[in-house]
């Protein structure tokens, strides 16, 4: 099998060397292409890891709490009466899961479930002299809730821990209450009558990747919540990381059907995000596509173009003897050696851009605004993809050579 | 008929009509019989639109007739699919056109082992040596290495005649292949072939306007307006001696 078309090989690649300026120009166009393609690819895809690291490293990727209180809708009357109702809908009040202590072993056990927290939420304030600062107050077991958002990777101050009478804050709530680790400060929540307050000392800061939430963010003991929102023994939500985040819409559906809860994933909780990364996604394919119809349609003309040059060597070569065969894979093989050194050059090509961008596009820390790299894979896929275009966009030239009436084309 | 005792080839009834059926439809050979036999040196001669390239393409299976019959070697050629012509082509035939029809991009070495190359899928030490030893048969021991844009008219026919011959064809079709050369190189081709044709007992069919190189072939055929108007054997006596005569 050495030899494998060997005859084909050597007369593409000495079409090819002959064509010179065509050829390289064909070439240069395939790897601008291919070039465009892997950073476009690389950049979303470095962009859209960026944006869900710092969206997800702040929340599960499936949250599991109570239903909503809902209004029960009134009888309908028999007869000939007409009711006539209007309802509001209710509010919302703090609820813990009925019996989450069992439900946090049974969920654990679900394939694909990484982690489990049981966790309390609840608003509150944050004082500290004549400041108070609207919270989101968070209780949780601390190492449960580090295998969800990695808690202990985002401080910035401190040592994250968690006993009674401790917490952590985002880092941006921290300054507007001008404090700093192992200072106290006062937290006031508005449930019961005349409210609960409470103080606790700072042990760690955070950074949650999102000023907002660095704004609002109290960390506290699950029971250290449970007395200030006056749910004692409760949790008001079980959040749940996965192993795979793209299964969490799957699993939160899943587990509605099984379970009396509401289930919300993290697409559901963030579905202009998803919608955003869909559009990322589509554009990115349709940016690709056209590339590669133009890379296509560049091959194609080309190798037209040398078909109607090499007309007479092609009927020159089928008078010696060669089948249209031979003559239609000399032509594919010329589109499959342009598309694959069209592609190597054009990844090289990529990586460059990439590296430009990774040196060019910085942020106010004097950082990369994002990593994006062209992994091997994805570089891969390109040229493979750029080459079988090139192969693709020979065809019809080549189907023309090989149908060329060799009287014909000897004659011309 | 078994091969051993056919005839090279055999021609009957022969004809070619272009665009039948249409208003400009045109017969350009009316019902053509003739056979060459291995190792004949055929001339076939005729003015311009007598059909002589139409019926070097219908032999060389380029392209096929309306009607009649045309066997090789005793194999009706009728019945061959594209596939199977391209075959016999490559088996029993060698070309050399008028305007040589080398490839430009390869060497004078290498346009001799391309039928060899494009048989096998590569050139053997054997090939090599027997394009070689052809090349040098016909006086282009030196131009090997040369492409054809380096070469003359004349030397770039002998290596087209080479390529022809390398894969020892049983008949060679050679299109006015002195046409588009001065005397002195055309006389040279002309005896290269000669010469190739006695040392390989190859049979020539060769279309030419020169009656002179006309005279110094086996047996002339003449076609006129499609049809055969003279099909002979050349006398010894009206066989003139080449390339002196003619160099003046």
């Amino acid at each position: 099998m050495l030899h494998t078309f060997g005859f084909e090989r050597c007369v593409a690649t000495r079409f090819l060397r002959e064509g010179r300026v065509q050829t390289l120009l064909i070439i240069v166009g395939v790897a601008a292409g291919v070039a465009v393609v892997a950073y476009i690819s690389a950049l979303i895809t470095g962009l859209q890891k960026n944006t869900l690291d710092k969206t997800l490293g702040a929340q599960a990727h499936v949250t599991l709490s109570e239903r909503d209180d809902v209004v029960a809708p009134a009888l309908v009357l028999a007869g000939r009466s007409v009711l006539l109702t209007q309802t509001q809908p209710r509010a919302q009040r703090p609820r813990s899961i009925a019996n989450w202590q069992a439900l946090v072993p049974l969920l654990e056990a679900v394939p694909g479930v990484a982690a489990v927290s049981p966790t309390l939420t609840g608003a509150g304030l944050a004082l500290r002299g004549e400041a108070s600062k609207s919270i989101s107050l968070i209780g949780v077991d601390l190492d449960r809730y580090d295998r969800i958002v990695g808690l202990r990777a985002k401080v910035i101050a401190g040592t994250a821990r968690l006993l009674p009478g401790e917490g952590i804050i985002g880092r941006e709530l921290a300054d507007d209450l001008g404090v700093r680790v192992g200072d106290r400060i006062g937290l006031a929540t508005g449930s019961g009558a005349a409210g609960i307050t409470d103080s606790l000392r700072i042990t760690a800061l955070v950074d949650l990747g999102q000023r907002e939430l660095n704004r609002r963010t109290v960390v506290v003991p699950l029971r250290t919540a449970q007395s200030l929102v006056g749910l004692p023994g409760g949790a008001t939500s079980l959040e749940l990381t996965l192993h795979d985040i793209w299964s969490a819409q799957t699993l939160a559906t899943e587990l509605a059907t099984r379970l009396p809860y509401k289930v919300e994933s993290w697409q559901e909780a963030n579905s202009q995000l998803v919608s955003a990364l869909n559009a990322q996604s589509v554009s990115t394919g349709v940016i690709r596509a056209v590339v590669m119809v133009v890379v296509v349609l560049g091959i194609a003309s080309v190798l037209v173009v040398s078909v109607v040059q090499k007309r007479r060597e092609i009927g020159i070569l089928r008078a010696m003897g060669a089948t249209q065969g031979q003559v239609l894979r000399i032509f594919l093989l010329q589109g499959a050696i342009v598309g694959a050194i069209g592609s190597a050059l054009g990844v090289v090509l990529g990586v460059g851009l990439i590296w430009a961008f990774s040196r060019l596009a910085l942020g106010d820390d004097g950082l990369p605004l994002f990593v994006i790299t062209l992994h091997l894979p994805l570089a891969l896929q390109v040229a493979g993809v750029a080459t079988l275009c090139g192969v693709l966009a020979a065809v019809a030239p080549a189907r023309r050579a090989a149908k060329l009436d060799p009287a014909l084309a000897i004659r011309m | 008929m078994t091969e051993s005792t056919a005839p090279l080839i055999e021609l009957s009834d022969i004809h070619k009509t272009y665009n039948a059926g249409l208003p400009n439809e045109a017969e350009v050979l009316h019902g053509l019989s003739f056979q060459i036999a291995r190792g004949e040196f055929v001339a076939l001669i005729g003015p311009s639109g007598s059909g002589k390239s139409t019926l070097l393409n219908i032999v060389g299976l380029l392209e096929g007739a309306t009607s009649g019959s045309y066997r090789i070697e005793g194999q009706e050629t009728n019945a061959l699919n594209d596939a199977g012509q391209t075959l016999r082509r490559r088996a029993t035939l060698g070309f050399v056109f008028q305007f040589h029809h080398l490839l430009p991009a390869f060497t004078a070495l290498e346009n001799v082992t391309l039928p060899a190359l494009m048989r096998e899928g590569c050139v053997t030490p054997e090939q090599l040596q027997r394009a070689l030893s052809v090349l040098k048969s016909v006086g282009l021991e030196e131009a090997v290495a040369k492409r054809p844009g380096e070469l003359s008219g004349g030397m770039q026919q002998r290596v087209a005649i080479a390529r022809a011959l390398v894969l020892e064809p049983h008949l060679v079709l050679a299109d006015e292949p002195t046409g588009n050369l001065d005397t002195k190189s055309a006389n040279e081709v002309f005896d290269v072939m000669r010469r190739m044709h006695a040392a390989l007992k190859v049979s020539f069919l060769l279309v030419t306007h020169d009656p002179r190189l006309a005279a110094r072939c086996d047996r002339v055929i003449e076609l006129i307006d499609g049809r055969i108007e003279r099909d002979e054997a050349v006398v010894a006596a009206a066989n003139p001696e080449p390339a002196d005569a003619h160099a003046a």
